[in-house]
């Protein structure tokens, strides 16, 4: 699923992880002794969320904020891992797909326990399964356990199998088991009866009630405050040396409301990592002493322009339908992709941590990445040659016009909260001025965004940022199919608009069902190349994952896959130092 | 000598001509962006150059951005550029360049960043002057028209009296009771939000014109209530003048006294006014530069860290401010001191 955000996808570390081991090394020897020394157990970290958590309840979390803190307190059979991007076995240890590929077979580990000592059995993974999929929850991930149309079924086989069965084979595979929190039929199996849990697990539930099998449980909730998870002493996941896990013994999160202030608490102590810093705040950490900075590198995250080319009633607004008719032509998107300066873009919005972007796949997910896309350099030049060939042209004071003699004009759309949007409007704003195209900036606030893309469909262009939540092609779904929510220049059509949008929706069903990765590639890597063909999306930068924590904490790995810093949490601990 | 009235005076003319000729001053466009000198700290004027010479004309270093370190840059006197006074500029338009006449500048390709320059490279100086005029002209015809507005609603309230003057001041205590800065948000919101910087900057003079007549109004409405009951305003319409001719004759001529050192106030008033409505994107838009939209780069804590020039608005603010709440003061009676 992608989110209209600003946010993320996962990284692949610039240097690779043994580079960036001898750095760390050659920095700070004493450290890398302790290290070597075993990790040191006890401690806790605190981290700052923008909001507190909407409920502890994992099936109904919609939200980041209340991911960040649930998903520590849950486990799912199999995991993605957030660094490599691969599938890794979590509560199941193994599974193997049918020769069809329509059933999995999942082995559950043994002497599984849940946070409060009682076992976690295949029972309570069949509960699971039927309350993601029971409609009166309304959870949110119900979706993504459809295939086909049909909820995938669920059963047990034996004490430690499930078998799980899906109406078509699914090219997805066992990714869909990511992130689908196992429960405790024991605690809410009488609430799910009753129809009631959807009421359960809410921010004022006792902490001892809140029960599951991730590295750690709740402690306390201060509401608006901190909560405070404490170690699960039943957790199942064991270190390298067979010693258990996680080393830390409390995990603090406290609600600061801007990233501004999470940086100044960050740096007088009061909070020891930070998942997300811009650009500016990564560049006054790197050159201070006490703290460990790291660039995960180009996140999931895409910025783009885009253009309404809504099929609406010209006589209700003919001004719009006007300015249509140059959104429309290809040669016209084209102009504008090529006078923008993406590599000022990169330079001035995120500080050279960022990456230029021709597609909507970034390096960061190298599976995807299509490296065949042509990725021309800025040219007003060819911009020009292109308006040309259109047939607009150039009044003696430099301003565009069109065939008619009507001058090319265009207001663009943006989020008013986003700073770098914003920058990017200007700079663009710059950039089509050169081209004889006046463009005016209206910032709103993101609700009236969506408002006018997906709804009035009142615009003439707009910047927007979509965050991948996983490496795969399949969370594009909504914004690539001309039926998608998010296929923002023409959403929700009832059939596509053009030949190449047609292409599109057929490809993107075709991977869906494909067999082998090489197959989903090809396909994918023609849509990429469709969008590059006609830019309905001009795609403009994605920043870099920037992270920083105190010097001390080891294992800080950051992942281009949210949660960036705490995806590895249990893994996390402090070196022995002075004073700590 | 110089009264310190006239002293002030002179401070006001000198700023308000310099800032009216904002366009000639700036040494660059203000939507000109040189990114590859974003962040460029202010130039250093110098008189003595690498070999202790001195230089009756200033002179400033080309500056070089570091290799390694974004948006810092280093000054190389191997080569300099004399300023100049009187020059030519070439700004891109479009396909086509536009020449302009400068007051003072440097030969390209070098610089002189007066007060540095924005994260998009753009002279902050430049910036500036032409912010203040924007926001300067804005408020001193909001401020016309919310007088314009306040002597007739407050003369008719006054010299009237009744069902009128009830009205008028109602409505009066009732605009004064709301927060005006609120009032003004929620009134620009509910606006057009897709305007050109003209379509703007017109808006928001209305906006403020309308917010700002209830002080005028009360003000005039006072003034007149308590003149219209003296001897000669009721020897005048004894003698069977109309409304219209005692307003003129008798008692509008009174205003001035009370209505200059409001209308002085009420200037850096609707500067602020302005400010804070661009501050929140809801001023004139980019690439016009208004004092609000300056500030709106300069809000986050690490851009202050790393270049404080961004702030010069504030100092504009701050010295508008001053200029025109001492303007007032020296305009009422008695010694300023002890105004001050």
């Amino acid at each position: 699923m992608s989110a209209p955000t600003g946010a993320s996808r996962t990284s692949v570390v610039r240097a690779g992880s043994a580079a960036l081991c001898l750095v760390v090394c050659l920095g700070a020897p004493a450290a890398c002794r302790a290290e070597h020394a075993g990790p040191t157990r006890g401690g806790q970290i605190v981290v700052a969320e923008r909001t507190p958590p909407s409920t502890f309840n994992p099936v109904l979390a919609a939200d980041a904020q209340t991911h960040a803190v649930v998903d520590r307190l849950f486990a799912d059979l199999i995991h993605i891992n957030r660094r490599t991007l691969k599938t890794e076995p979590a509560l199941a240890s193994s599974w193997s797909v049918s020769k069809d590929g329509l059933e999995y077979t999942l082995k559950l580990r043994p002497d599984l326990k849940f946070s409060d000592g009682h076992p976690c059995t295949v029972d309570d993974v069949v509960f699971s399964f039927n309350v993601y999929l029971d409609e009166s929850v309304h959870a949110p991930q119900r979706d993504l356990l459809l295939v086909g149309g049909k909820p995938i079924e669920v059963r047990k086989k034996d004490d430690t199998t499930i078998v799980v069965k899906m109406a078509e084979p699914y090219a997805v595979g066992e990714r869909i088991f990511d992130s689908i929190a196992i429960l405790p039929k024991h605690v809410l199996g009488e609430a799910f009866a009753k129809g009631a849990l959807g009421r359960s697990w809410g921010v004022d539930a006792p902490p001892e009630s809140i029960v599951g099998t991730g590295p750690f449980r709740l402690h306390e909730n201060v509401p608006g405050q901190r909560i405070v998870l404490e170690r699960n002493p039943h957790y199942w996941k064991e270190d390298g040396d067979g010693g258990s896990l996680p080393y830390l013994d409390r995990l603090v999160f406290v609600t600061v409301p801007s990233s501004d202030a999470e940086f100044l608490r960050f740096k007088a102590g009061e909070i020891d990592m930070m998942s997300r810093l811009s650009a500016e705040q990564f560049a006054a950490l790197s050159s201070a002493r006490g703290y460990q900075t790291i660039d995960a590198g180009p996140s999931l995250e895409y910025n783009f322009l885009f253009f309404n080319l809504n099929d609406l009633n010209a006589t209700s607004n003919p001004a719009l339908a006007k300015r249509q008719q140059w959104f429309r032509q290809d040669a016209f998107r084209h102009a504008v992709s090529a006078a923008i300066d993406r590599a000022a873009v990169v330079a001035i919005v995120h500080r050279g941590r960022g990456e230029p972007l021709w597609g909507p796949v970034t390096r960061g997910n190298a599976m995807w990445y299509n490296s065949a896309l042509p990725r021309p350099a800025r040219s007003l030049e060819r911009a020009r040659a292109l308006l040309k060939g259109a047939g607009f042209s150039w009044r003696k004071d430099g301003a565009l016009a069109d065939r008619d003699g009507t001058l090319v004009e265009f207001s663009i759309l943006l989020q008013a909260t986003s700073v770098p949007r914003g920058q990017m409007a200007t700079i663009i704003q710059n950039d089509l001025a050169q081209l004889g195209i006046r463009v005016t900036i209206v910032p709103l606030d993101t609700r009236a965004v969506l408002d006018r893309v997906q709804r009035t469909r009142d615009y003439d262009a707009c910047i927007l940022g979509l965050v991948d939540a996983d490496a795969d092609p399949n969370v594009g779904m909504p914004v690539w199919l001309s039926s998608g929510e998010q296929h923002f220049w023409n959403p929700s059509s009832a059939k596509p608009a053009t030949p190449w949008e047609a292409e599109i929706d057929s490809l993107m069903r075709q991977q869906i069902s494909a067999r082998t990765f090489a197959d989903r590639k090809k396909l994918f890597d023609r849509v990429q190349a469709l969008l590059a063909e006609h830019e309905p999306m001009i795609f403009l930068a994605s920043p870099d994952i920037l992270s920083a924590a105190r010097a001390g904490l080891a294992n800080f790995k950051p992942a281009i896959l949210p949660h960036y810093t705490l995806w590895n949490v249990e893994e996390l601990y402090w070196r022995p130092a002075p004073g700590r | 000598m110089i009264t310190a009235r006239r002293a002030v005076l002179l401070v006001v003319i000198a700023v308000h001509a310099i800032v009216l000729s904002a366009p000639w001053v700036a040494p660059y466009d203000p939507a000109e962006q040189q990114r590859l000198l974003a962040f460029a700290p202010p130039s250093r004027l110098h008189v003595i150059d690498a070999q202790g010479r001195w230089h009756p004309r200033p002179f400033v270093c080309a500056i070089e951005p570091s290799a390694d370190v974004p948006f810092r840059y280093t000054e190389n006197c191997s080569r300099t550029y004399g300023v100049r006074l009187f020059l030519r500029r070439t700004t891109a338009v479009g396909f086509t360049t536009r020449r302009t006449l400068r007051l003072v500048g440097v030969d390209e390709p070098g610089a002189m960043f007066l007060l540095g320059t924005d994260e998009f490279g753009r002279d902050v100086f430049s910036r500036v002057l032409i912010g203040a005029r924007i926001s300067l002209l804005m408020a001193i015809a909001a401020v016309t028209l919310s007088l314009a507005l306040g002597v007739l609603l407050g003369s008719l309230a006054g010299y009237l009296g009744g069902t009128v003057d009830a009205m008028v001041s109602g409505a009066t205590e009732l605009v004064l009771a709301l927060p005006w800065l609120y009032l003004l948000l929620a009134a620009r919101a509910a606006m057009p939000l897709s305007l050109t910087p003209t379509e703007a900057f017109v808006i928001i003079m209305v906006l403020l014109g309308a917010i700002g007549w209830a002080r005028p109004a009360r003000l005039v409405r006072a003034v007149v209530a308590s003149a219209r009951t003296n001897d000669y305003v009721t020897a005048a319409r004894t003698a069977g003048a109309s409304t219209a001719h005692v307003l003129r004759r008798h008692l509008l001529p009174q205003l001035p006294v009370v209505l200059v050192p409001l209308a002085l106030q009420l200037v850096p008033q609707f500067v602020l006014g302005e400010t804070t409505l661009s501050l929140f994107g809801l001023g004139v838009p980019e690439p016009a530069p208004s004092w609000g939209t300056l500030l709106a780069s300069a809000q986050r804590p690490q851009v202050l860290v790393d270049a404080w020039w961004l702030l010069a608005p504030v100092a504009g603010l701050i010295g508008i401010c001053v200029m025109y709440y001492t303007l007032a003061r020296t305009l009422r009676p008695g010694p300023l001191v002890s105004r001050l």
